[in-house]
């Protein structure tokens, strides 16, 4: 299936993915071909087959209900981009 | 570069030693660690203009860890209690899930280069990404506190494909990575650096990651022993996440011997992980010796059919016909559904990667670009600056297959055709101990030759992704050679039955010494 480069656009926004105008029709070219290759999942019969979601899940052990978080936020706010008296700085998003 | 110390010429003329001659040597103080570290970072620093395996070396943080090594091989109190606090960590909290007693400092001084997926406090680990380009981690990821607790020496950091995306090592922020039996050639990805180094001896071992081949086939094109255990089997905490229900850690070595002493050490539960499973199995490297005459080896005649390579086929049918001559009994089965495996897998592994790959925001820790006017362009800038072609085209693949109106037919189907593909391993299993057939199509692909068009090298991991999608234990072992480049036998146990895969795989290898080849222009380094 092909997609427009409008479509590019749209799921480019929706990832958060800032694109360039020479990446544009690379990608267009680029995603169709792998959307065709998804496509041959159609031809598939799956009535009453339950999807997978992952593999031995049901095998996995609950862990015992403990406090296991420790203060963490020197050592991850030391490679921050920007920090300022512990907090992570962003541009202003409410006026 | 300084010349090597008479102990170094020591340490580099253990020819080809595996991981227990060494361990033994270092034990009985024939050679430290530290010569033994400095004689490996000697040859993966000159053969770095050549290879580029690694991402990263530091000499001097490296040869602290060997002298901490030294340290605990001398019966150092302090080295002793890091190794056991190191064991502690790596179970996770209220985890039961520590190394046993008898594997702390089990591999004290052996030198170890680790992909550079795994946090490791202290290292830079850029995960192949510019968008990690200066990211130094702030903690041990579960498996790099298992290491330390058995004492290992990290060499460095292997290169990679970017978050682990690619089956050439071509899509890596910090270059490609060249194959060492041919230069023009590409090691296999993503966890080709690892390969590589260790076709090349300048590692005796390596850690890579296995979401739909990347151990497997950088193993078979590089002619080393790979191992991807069963999915739970090793702790994802702190391994960067790429596609979370495929995501398995494991090794590379020389051999099947070496492989089971590693997954000693890096196989257990982790509370911190919560798909990683609490069992006892007992040591891997204990049911090497075990006969393998009797044992029914599965052959799938989907995996045999046109698009194999005529060299790696012939290749895999005399290594069919040893594990015959060994005792095996080889049966026919079928995986129907396995053609099928990759459009799944091209619609599951980038859905979770679009998830997993929206942490890196620019806010909390790695890439930020320069300008942005308001939170949204900071976001999109940094995103569309820090990432490559490669990871661009799978976030966006997987933002439009959980899209509205999408999600039906992409996303849910896969996951139908996924459960196909592991039933029809389930039936297989049934009249067989384990599954035997290639890695990859073809031998390793010559640099640049799928520029043009990304499915073409998705096509490649037709034999390895259907493991992937079912979760099962798997290893590619040398076997041959198809014009001079290596050729790789996959072996696919049922789920927990690594000890099975490491028995056959060690009888293969002694009764053929593929993997003691080495590539001519590093048999040098290796001799």
């Amino acid at each position: 299936m092909s997609l427009s480069e409008d479509d590019v656009r749209r799921v480019a926004r929706l990832s958060r993915l800032a694109l360039t105008a020479d990446e544009l029709p690379r990608l267009q070219e680029d995603l169709s071909r792998i959307l065709d290759l998804a496509a041959q999942l159609q031809a598939i019969d799956t009535r009453d087959v339950l999807p997978l979601a992952h593999p031995g899940s049901d095998q996995a052990p609950l862990r015992a209900d403990l406090v296991s978080e420790q203060d963490h936020r020197e050592a991850f706010q030391a490679v921050a981009p920007q920090v300022e008296r512990g907090l992570y700085l962003v541009p202003r998003v409410i006026e | 570069m300084s010349a090597p110390t008479p102990a170094q010429d020591k340490a580099l003329a253990l020819p080809d030693r595996g991981l227990r001659s060494l361990t033994q040597a270092l034990a009985q103080r024939e050679i430290s660690a530290v010569d033994l570290a400095g004689a490996f970072l000697q040859r993966l620093e000159a053969a770095q203009p050549t290879l580029n395996s690694c991402i990263t070396l530091d000499r001097e943080r490296s040869l602290q860890e060997a002298a901490a090594a030294d340290a605990l091989l001398g019966g150092s109190e302090d080295a002793k209690a890091a190794a056991r606090a190191a064991a502690t960590t790596a179970a996770g909290p209220g985890g039961q899930g520590a190394l046993p007693g008898g594997l702390i400092g089990a591999l004290a001084g052996i030198p170890v280069l680790h992909k550079d997926i795994f946090c490791a406090e202290g290292w830079r680990t850029t995960c192949g990404s510019r968008m990690l380009e200066n990211f130094v981690a702030p903690y041990d990821a579960g498996v790099i506190s298992r290491f330390k607790a058995a004492g290992t020496v990290s060499l460095g950091r292997a290169n990679m494909d970017e978050f682990a995306m690619g089956s050439t090592n071509e899509h890596s922020f910090f270059g490609a990575v060249r194959n060492p039996w041919d230069l023009q050639r590409v090691p296999g990805g993503s966890s080709g650096g690892s390969a590589a180094a260790v076709a090349a001896g300048l590692a005796p071992a390596a850690t890579g990651t296995d979401t739909g081949g990347s151990i497997r086939q950088p193993a078979a094109w590089c002619g080393v022993s790979g191992i991807k255990p069963t999915y739970g089997r090793v702790s994802r905490f702190g391994m960067i996440a790429f596609a979370s229900s495929l995501d398995q850690g494991g090794a590379f070595a020389r051999s099947a011997d070496d492989l089971a002493l590693l997954l000693d050490v890096m196989a257990g539960h982790d509370t911190r992980d919560s798909t990683s499973v609490l069992r006892q199995d007992g040591a891997f490297s204990a049911s090497l010796g075990q006969d393998v005459r009797g044992l029914r080896v599965g052959v799938p005649k989907e995996w045999f059919g046109t698009g194999l390579g005529a060299g790696v086929g012939a290749a895999v049918q005399t290594a069919l016909d040893q594990l015959q001559a060994l005792g095996c009994e080889l049966v026919a089965v079928t995986l129907p559904a396995s053609a099928q495996a990759i459009p799944a897998y091209y619609v599951i592994a980038p859905a979770e990667a679009s998830s997993n790959l929206s942490r890196f925001d620019g806010v909390r820790f790695g890439h930020r670009a320069a300008e942005y006017h308001d939170l949204n362009e900071l976001y999109e800038r940094s995103r569309g600056e820090g990432f490559g072609a490669e990871v661009k085209r799978r976030i966006l693949i997987g933002s439009y297959v959980l899209s509205h109106g999408y999600y039906d037919a992409y996303y849910l189907q896969a996951q139908k055709v996924r459960r196909l593909i592991a039933d029809d391993f389930a039936r297989a299993f049934a009249g067989c101990d384990l599954i035997a057939g290639p890695v990859t199509p073809g031998s390793a692909f010559a640099l640049g030759s799928n520029s043009s068009d990304p499915t073409a090298m998705y096509l490649a991991d037709i034999y390895t992704i259907p493991v992937n999608l079912a979760g099962l234990p798997a290893m590619s072992v040398p076997a041959g050679f198809d014009q001079g480049l290596p050729v790789g036998l996959q072996l696919v146990a049922p789920w927990w039955q690594e000890g099975r895969l490491l028995q056959v795989a060690h009888a293969y290898q002694r009764a053929t010494d593929w993997h003691q080849r080495r590539p001519p222009a590093f048999s040098g380094a290796a001799a």
